[in-house]
């Protein structure tokens, strides 16, 4: 530009203060947790000293983390694809001619706006065994009350549930964008074809929301690893661990035993997993959309 | 056929979506025996939005978390302006990899470096205050980089007439590109609003006290079950807790709509 | 508000112990408080504590409400990790050795100067003192202090053929009523259950009343041992998973403490096992008659205790510790627990409280309220060691793991206490 040291002065100036912030309270912390899952957990007068492996090998043996782990896993293996599938659902319906699509529209979208927090409480209200609001519906059909948090092979489900309920509708959105970028010509021409509207979405509509899928794909999966709201208003983890999720046990070694040292190495772990969707992300993805 | 068909399916899954809502307005607003029956005839009261508002300081909650929202807005404004400005704009030593950088941050929130974050505002002595909850996000990757998208597409001919004008860099900034990206700012700004008003597990490990406290965790203390539950009360406390910004949305549903897609796009 | 009466004595204590004007500058104490529902409990909290103030102007008192019992102990570690602890709070009495252990707190003795302040430490129930002292000194005063009574519904009693003035008295009749009172619609859906003994959130305090009166402890004195996988214990909690599983009396699977008192009101249960603490809300919300009893005997009769205890913290000023001894000698004097105990149901802590007139007065037209009282002569201390929330989580998860059938009781409790040993190893 001006000359030839202005622009790159101007520029790191420009960067700094955004840098500063940016490695504080990202790469800095990425780096101490590694260091951390190498030492002691500092207690009382004593201080942290280097163990070497002792952390790693508490994880392993550690049957809570492995349980934690299964969890988050079929947590992400069921809420990504269940929210993007209603997603696109809710988008090709709001999409088409449909009487009340604006307050359709607005329905699937509210929950992105409303606290996970408070929606979490009333979720707990509609899982309440007998009188809560679904084992009422479904007395009506004469089945019996279900305790749907307290029991192991269910209480998982009803977080996914909450989750893909809090998350479609915010995804729909970007779905909605695709579908409204899709040129009309390429319709005319499939129904001159005579195609079948199955065969229309699958040779048009879903080639072309590729872009937005895989884009969502990924909010999916740091959605999965990073929203423990919920866990810890209707779960607390519980019955025996069955609902915890990776965050949600960080949180509890971290902040109610105080053993940080172990919660770094629980961290470790998650900034691993990210780290492999984030390279799935530029090996992958980042020649299909446009990070020009 | 296939239409009515889908009629259906759209309002039996928009009643679904909408359900938790109605049912926490229903209950909000019915004295408690009510809250597991729904019985048309049953009295209306706002008694329970009035037991609720005194039981906590909620009107502090309200305005602990509207100066977190504008803190962590302004904040980044700030900052993720200068710095998209910088990767649009300028061609500057280690460039691509400072850029890989930030872009770490779109994978890795400060919501999943709790422990460490929480041990770095401890040393700065920013726990339990307004400010320590909102600088972990001030730098926003996201923020970054969607303004950073938005100034490049502004036609470089601005800038070269503003520079013969005879503006610096951070006049042609405040002249030429901000006044562009006004859109963009906009669908930012309800991004973020969004979120740092339903953030909880950050600001619930980092306050302590009233004082600091945001809504959410607020909500989070009131809500806690030590004696039982009063489904009444806590829905309750629940509208309050998503009252202004339900409101806000309601009202302006067409930009908060626009204004994610907007921001998911680019 | 009748323990105000109590404060004029107060004035005098306070002058005795040089804080009421000796100095110029206010101390002030940040008060950590651990309340559930924000019902009136934050209110008479806040009023006692301005009451205080008016007594000794010379402290201000900041109450700072943190939500549930783990809530609050987990915000006054975080505050003390960030060099910011209160300086006086009320926390679960077991988490005296997690205090200390963290260096986090001081002894009462210590504080206690005159000989009133010494007659006062010795003044509660020992039932209560047994979970506030340890290696010879006091670390805890007893405050909002309970354990575990039976509510029964009379009306559903009466409905049942069973005499609704007789609680069951034994495991046996426990069983027995409650198969009486668990009622099924036509196609045998449980329309209300016999009983509910809550196992979320916290269910080695409730396991702890079954295993006393299965007449075995759970850990020692010192804290740094356990013995879940004793016989009486792995038989305490076979008892319990058999009222879902082979008497089918209680709803399968977790009960959740929070809906307990509610599905109580609403007929769904016509027994629960709950906190003395919830008196006043069963009072208050129960549409029909109902009592109050001792839980059921098995070899013997017994009842965990519970609640929150006073601690002052180390990194406090010596004002401001002198200033918190006198907060809780003020808060605990009889006229004021008593009033205290009849306001929120938890059981006041001292004899002399449940000798004031205002107490009598309230037992004799609302007698449930003695039950508690009359318990504690069979009452244990609360579950606790070092290490306690982690300690309590191994033994929590696997009661949860039985109670929901992934493990039997035996294998359960043997997985819980080689988790604990693990745990409790540097502590031997």
């Amino acid at each position: 530009m001006q000359t030839r040291y202005s622009a790159h002065i101007y520029g790191w100036l420009l960067l700094l203060p955004a840098a500063v912030l940016l490695v504080a309270f990202t790469h800095a912390p990425m780096v101490s947790a590694f260091v951390d899952s190498f030492m002691s957990t500092p207690k009382g007068a004593r201080p942290a000293r280097f163990v070497g492996l002792m952390q790693y090998e508490t994880l392993i043996e550690d049957p809570i983390f492995w349980r934690v782990l299964g969890n988050n896993i079929l947590f992400a293996v069921w809420t990504i694809p269940a929210s993007i599938a209603l997603a696109i659902a809710m988008a090709l319906l709001v999409n088409g001619k449909l009487k009340g699509r604006g307050f359709l529209r607005m329905a699937y979208f509210t929950p992105t706006v409303l606290p996970m927090i408070a929606v979490a409480n009333i979720w707990m209200f509609f899982f309440t065994p007998d009188y809560g609001l679904i084992d009422q519906i479904r007395g009506l059909f004469g089945g019996g009350p279900v305790n749907w948090l307290g029991q192991q092979s269910t209480a998982l489900y009803c977080l996914m549930v909450v989750t893909v309920w809090k998350e479609a509708g915010f995804f729909m959105i970007f779905y909605l964008a695709a579908l409204q970028g899709i040129n009309p010509s390429l319709y005319e021409a499939a129904s001159l074809e005579g195609a079948s509207r199955w065969t229309v979405f699958r040779r048009i509509t879903w080639p072309l929301l590729m872009p937005t899928t895989l884009f969502v794909l990924i909010n999916a999966v740091i959605g999965a690893f990073r929203l423990v709201d919920h866990v810890v208003v209707m779960t607390k983890g519980g019955p025996d661990n069955a609902s915890s999720l990776l965050l949600f046990y960080i949180y509890e070694i971290g902040f109610k035993y105080w053993d940080t040292a172990y919660a770094s190495t629980l961290t470790v772990v998650l900034l691993v997993l990210l780290a492999a969707v984030a390279v799935f992300q530029f090996t992958y993805l980042d020649k299909r959309t446009h990070y020009q | 056929m296939n239409r009515a068909l889908e009629t259906i399916a759209a309002w039996v899954l928009g009643i679904a979506w909408i359900l938790p809502l109605v049912y926490a307005f229903w209950t909000a607003l019915h004295p408690t025996e009510f809250s597991t029956r729904f019985d048309l005839s049953a009295p209306w009261t706002v008694q329970n939005l009035v037991t609720a508002w005194n039981a906590a300081p909620f009107a502090r909650y309200i305005l602990n978390t509207i100066l977190l929202c504008a803190l962590v807005l302004v904040g980044q404004l700030i900052l993720c302006t200068f710095a998209g400005y910088a990767f649009a704009r300028f061609d500057f030593w280690g460039k691509t990899l400072a850029f890989l950088l930030v872009l770490v941050q779109l994978m890795i929130m400060p919501d999943v470096l709790i422990v460490e974050n929480y041990q770095t505002l401890s040393r700065l002595g920013l726990l339990d205050t307004i400010f320590g909850i909102g600088l972990p996000y001030m730098a926003s990757a996201f923020g970054i980089f969607l303004l950073r998208q938005t100034f490049k597409t502004v036609p470089k001919e601005l800038d070269e007439a503003a520079r013969v004008e005879g503006c610096g860099p951070v006049q042609i900034l405040w002249k030429v590109y901000v006044p562009l990206a006004k859109p963009v700012y906009l669908a930012y700004a309800l991004v973020s609003v969004s979120y740092h008003w339903n953030n909880f597990l950050w600001p619930l490990i980092v306050t302590n006290s009233v004082n600091a406290r945001p809504l959410t965790v607020g909500l989070q203390v009131f809500a806690s079950v030590d004696q039982g539950i009063d489904w009444a009360i806590i829905t309750a406390a629940t509208l309050i807790t998503s009252g202004p910004l339900l409101i806000a949305f309601l009202l302006f549903q067409r930009q908060f709509v626009q204004s994610f897609m907007r921001a998911g796009i680019k | 508000m009748h323990w105000l009466k109590g404060s004029v004595g107060a004035v005098a204590l306070a002058a005795a112990f040089g804080i009421g004007g000796a100095q110029a500058q206010p101390v002030e104490l940040s008060f950590y408080y651990p309340v559930a529902v924000g019902g009136p409990v934050t209110k008479i909290i806040d009023g006692m504590a301005a009451a205080f103030e008016k007594d000794n102007p010379n402290v201000k008192i900041k109450p700072v409400y943190a939500g549930t019992y783990q809530d609050t102990i987990t915000k006054v570690l975080t505050a003390l990790k960030g060099n910011e602890p209160p300086q006086v709070s009320i926390l679960l009495s077991t988490d005296m050795f997690t205090l200390i252990d963290e260096d986090a707190v001081v002894p009462f003795d210590d504080l206690a100067k005159t000989d009133d302040d010494k007659a006062w430490l010795k003044s509660f129930y020992p039932a209560f003192m047994e979970n506030s002292q340890t290696g010879g000194k006091t670390w805890g005063i007893p405050f909002q202090r309970s354990t575990v009574v039976l509510y029964w519904n009379k009306e559903a009693f009466k409905e049942a053929g069973l005499n609704p003035d007789v609680a069951p008295k034994n495991w046996d009749e426990q069983v027995a009523f409650a198969q009486k009172l668990t009622k099924r619609d036509a196609s045998g859906n449980v329309t209300q259950w016999g009983i509910q003994i809550p196992s979320s959130g916290f269910p080695y305090w409730l396991f702890q009343g079954l295993t006393t009166q299965a007449d075995a402890i759970l850990m020692n004195q010192a804290g740094n041992e356990v013995y879940f996988d004793k016989p009486g214990v792995v038989q305490a909690l076979q008892y319990w998973v058999d009222l879902s599983t082979k008497h089918k009396v209680q709803p399968p699977g977790i009960v959740e403490w929070g809906t307990t008192p509610k599905d109580f009101f609403e007929r769904k249960v016509a027994m629960m096992w709950t906190t003395t603490g919830n008196l006043t809300n069963v009072k208050a919300n129960a549409k029909f008659d109902f009592g109050v009893g001792m839980l059921p005997a098995g070899k013997r009769f017994g009842s965990p205790t519970g609640g929150g205890n006073f601690y002052v913290f180390k990194k406090a000023s010596q004002a401001q510790r002198e200033a918190a001894f006198a907060f809780a000698k003020w808060m605990t004097q009889p006229e004021r627990a008593a009033q205290w105990g009849i306001d929120t149901g938890y059981v006041a802590v001292s004899p002399a409280a449940w000798e004031t007139k205002v107490m009598k007065d309230y037992v004799a037209g609302f007698p449930p309220a003695a039950v508690a009282r009359d318990q504690l002569q069979y009452a244990v201390a609360e579950f606790s060691t070092h290490e306690n929330q982690r300690v309590a989580k191994a033994l929590n998860d696997n009661l949860q793991a039985a109670l929901t059938g992934t493990k039997t009781p035996e294998a359960a409790m043997k997985d819980a206490q080689r988790e604990a040993d693990r745990i409790l190893k540097p502590y031997k």
